[in-house]
């Protein structure tokens, strides 16, 4: 029974190993992938990332000249941003907050039309 | 890692598994290939961390002896080869009728490249 | 008079969707029949439509708990087809990586198990230390529960010496929270009442029937896919937990003092890891066929594969530990009282999300 008290005691006066959700969030560490976004001026439409996509959530459309994920396929492997030849991808470590409804977080990048050619001058 | 297989017949299966058991093997599992014409169903076996298989070609339409008379824990992969690829075992010790994976409605075999109809079976056989 | 009671597949304690057809005479289990199905993905199929690439990400969501054993067999196989030499570096991080796995998933188990007895106390403290590993996987690979590091010829990132010698703290500080549950498994009188005699599987009928990992382990048969010395097996000196009883508690104590063994292999990579590269470059379609075997933290994993030099391989074929368990489960259980049925179908580990990819 006294093995007992010992353990009570240490983990009345110890501090709770739970945090208080929204009040207190967890620091993320570094190089996680938590989302993916795109540079959208350096993209070059070349559709690698949706060669190599193994969910296939990335749609790239030459002529209208938009690149697309759908945040809900894609699952954070990190292959896109390895094989981008203009290294335009990246995957900032921040998770995406939770949402009511999913066209909150659609996502669409349209290029604009200055930069269609590297015009010399 | 070299890949050896040793050829069998139909008629050879039940024998040569039986003479594998006495070893001393264990059976790993069974695999199906579909190579178009044929099955390619090949045999798995490991005693002491090395592995044996053996390699069995039957055209499609045929059905095979079941070697879980022998070996009890064949009858979960011959069930599952019956849902899915739709070769008949004989001799199943359960024999679940082509459901123990898929519902009714499935028509036809969803692992065939050359897909095959799915005959209406006389309910279940157990 | 004989009654048919349905277990699964949704019940409070059962984790997994199996359906058990058990048919009972006074609370006695007569005889127990299986479904399985419910989770069927038919995701050897997706061979024929994605790549060879692709397919290691396939491949890892064949179940979530032991996902990087899986990609790193199926990335053992292509390299065994296509000759290609891992570097040293990196079959040390694959091995570093998925004894983590195991830590983690035997401590998920050690959770759900005492919850079947109703010890929810035990539950909590084995999901909160839990975390800790969680949090290493998170820092050093990315994500937590599927971690994608595994490619075809080595691994995608690196671990800096500094994460390196904060997967040594952390070993450290699991061991001090290990110790502190150990008493509670080997000597309390509740637990070893409702786990000691239940679901006796012998030498004998574990042999015979093929079952893999800690149930064949828990009933006296030293046999580990790890002693083949795969990946950087070879290099550290490891020798396989055995008990002889055969019953749950003797399952439950191989899987805790698996735990006790992972920490230690951590440690010994960690110390001696050389230094190097992370992949070697892969050329050309792969020919031939291979079968491959690993230890994951179920049991014996094999893989057949066969290619033909196309884009897309022929036929990938996965063997997991819990379908070469059920049939073990159907012996154990006649016999038993029905309370005890949650009990034995825990103490396999199920994993039912593998059994039908």
């Amino acid at each position: 029974m006294l093995d007992m008290t010992a353990t009570v005691l240490r983990n009345f006066l110890s501090k709770t190993h739970t945090r208080l959700y929204p009040f207190q969030v967890r620091e993320v560490f570094e190089n996680v992938r938590g989302n993916l976004d795109i540079r959208i001026e350096e993209c070059i439409l070349c559709g690698m990332c949706q060669k190599k996509c193994p969910s296939q959530c990335i749609t790239v459309n030459k002529e209208a000249k938009t690149w697309e994920v759908d945040p809900y396929a894609c699952v954070y492997c990190g292959i896109c941003e390895e094989c981008c030849p203009t290294s335009c991808l990246f995957m900032p470590k921040d998770y995406r907050k939770p949402a009511r409804t999913k066209e909150l977080n659609q996502q669409l990048q349209l290029k604009g039309p200055e930069k269609k050619k590297k015009a010399k001058e | 890692m070299a890949f050896e297989t040793k050829n069998v017949e139909k008629n050879q299966l039940v024998a040569e598994v039986r003479a594998l058991k006495n070893e001393g093997q264990r059976l790993v599992t069974t695999t199906c290939v579909d190579l178009g014409e044929s099955f390619d169903l090949l045999y798995h076996f490991d005693l002491d961390l090395q592995m044996t298989h053996l390699r069995l070609n039957v055209p499609k339409g045929e059905s095979v002896p079941s070697i879980s008379g022998i070996y009890f824990a064949a009858l979960i992969i011959e069930n599952e080869t019956q849902d899915l690829f739709g070769i008949p075992f004989e001799g199943l010790a359960l024999d679940f009728g082509g459901h123990f994976y898929l519902e009714e409605e499935v028509k036809k075999y969803p692992f065939c490249k050359v897909t095959v109809g799915k005959t209406e079976t006389a309910g279940e056989g157990a | 008079m004989a009654t048919i009671v349905p277990f699964g597949p949704q019940h409070p304690v059962l984790p997994e969707p199996l359906h058990l057809r058990l048919v009972l005479e006074d609370e006695i289990v007569k005889e127990a029949l299986p479904t399985l199905g419910y989770v069927h993905r038919g995701l050897e199929t997706l061979a024929s439509i994605r790549d060879m690439d692709q397919m290691v990400q396939i491949v890892e969501r064949v179940c979530g708990i032991c996902s990087c054993i899986h990609a790193h067999t199926y990335c053992m196989c292509i390299e065994g087809l296509m000759g290609i030499e891992v570097p040293k570096r990196a079959d040390y991080l694959r091995v570093i990586w998925s004894e983590l796995h195991r830590m983690h998933s035997h401590l998920l188990w050690l959770g759900l198990l005492a919850d079947a007895f109703g010890m929810e106390s035990m539950f909590m403290h084995a999901w909160r230390i839990r975390e800790r590993v969680m949090d290493v996987l998170e820092a050093t690979a990315g994500n937590r529960v599927i971690i994608s590091v595994n490619k075809i010829g080595g691994v995608r990132r690196d671990m800096s010496p500094d994460q390196l010698r904060w997967v040594l703290q952390v070993a450290d500080e699991l061991e001090k929270e290990l110790d502190l549950i150990k008493p509670v498994l080997t000597n309390d009188y509740s637990v070893k009442k409702r786990t000691v005699g239940v679901g006796v599987l012998t030498y004998q009928q574990a042999y015979e029937l093929g079952a893999a990992g800690p149930q064949l382990r828990g009933s006296g048969v030293a046999q580990d896919m790890r002693m083949t010395g795969y990946g950087a097996y070879k290099y550290i000196d490891f020798a396989p937990v055995v008990e002889k009883d055969g019953d749950s508690w003797a399952r439950t104590m191989v899987r805790f003092r698996e735990l006790y063994q992972s920490i230690d292999i951590v440690r010994q990579l960690v110390s001696s890891i050389p230094d190097g590269e992370l992949a070697a470059k892969v050329k050309g379609k792969p020919t031939g066929e291979i079968a491959c075997r690993s230890e994951q933290p179920r049991g014996e994993l094999m893989y057949y594969v066969k290619a033909t030099g196309d884009k897309y391989l022929d036929r990938v074929r996965i063997r997991t530990p819990t379908f070469a368990n059920v049939p073990p489960l159907l012996a154990m259980l006649p016999g038993c009282e029905m309370a005890d049925v949650p009990i034995i179908a825990l103490s396999i580990d199920p994993c039912i999300s593998c059994t039908e990819r």
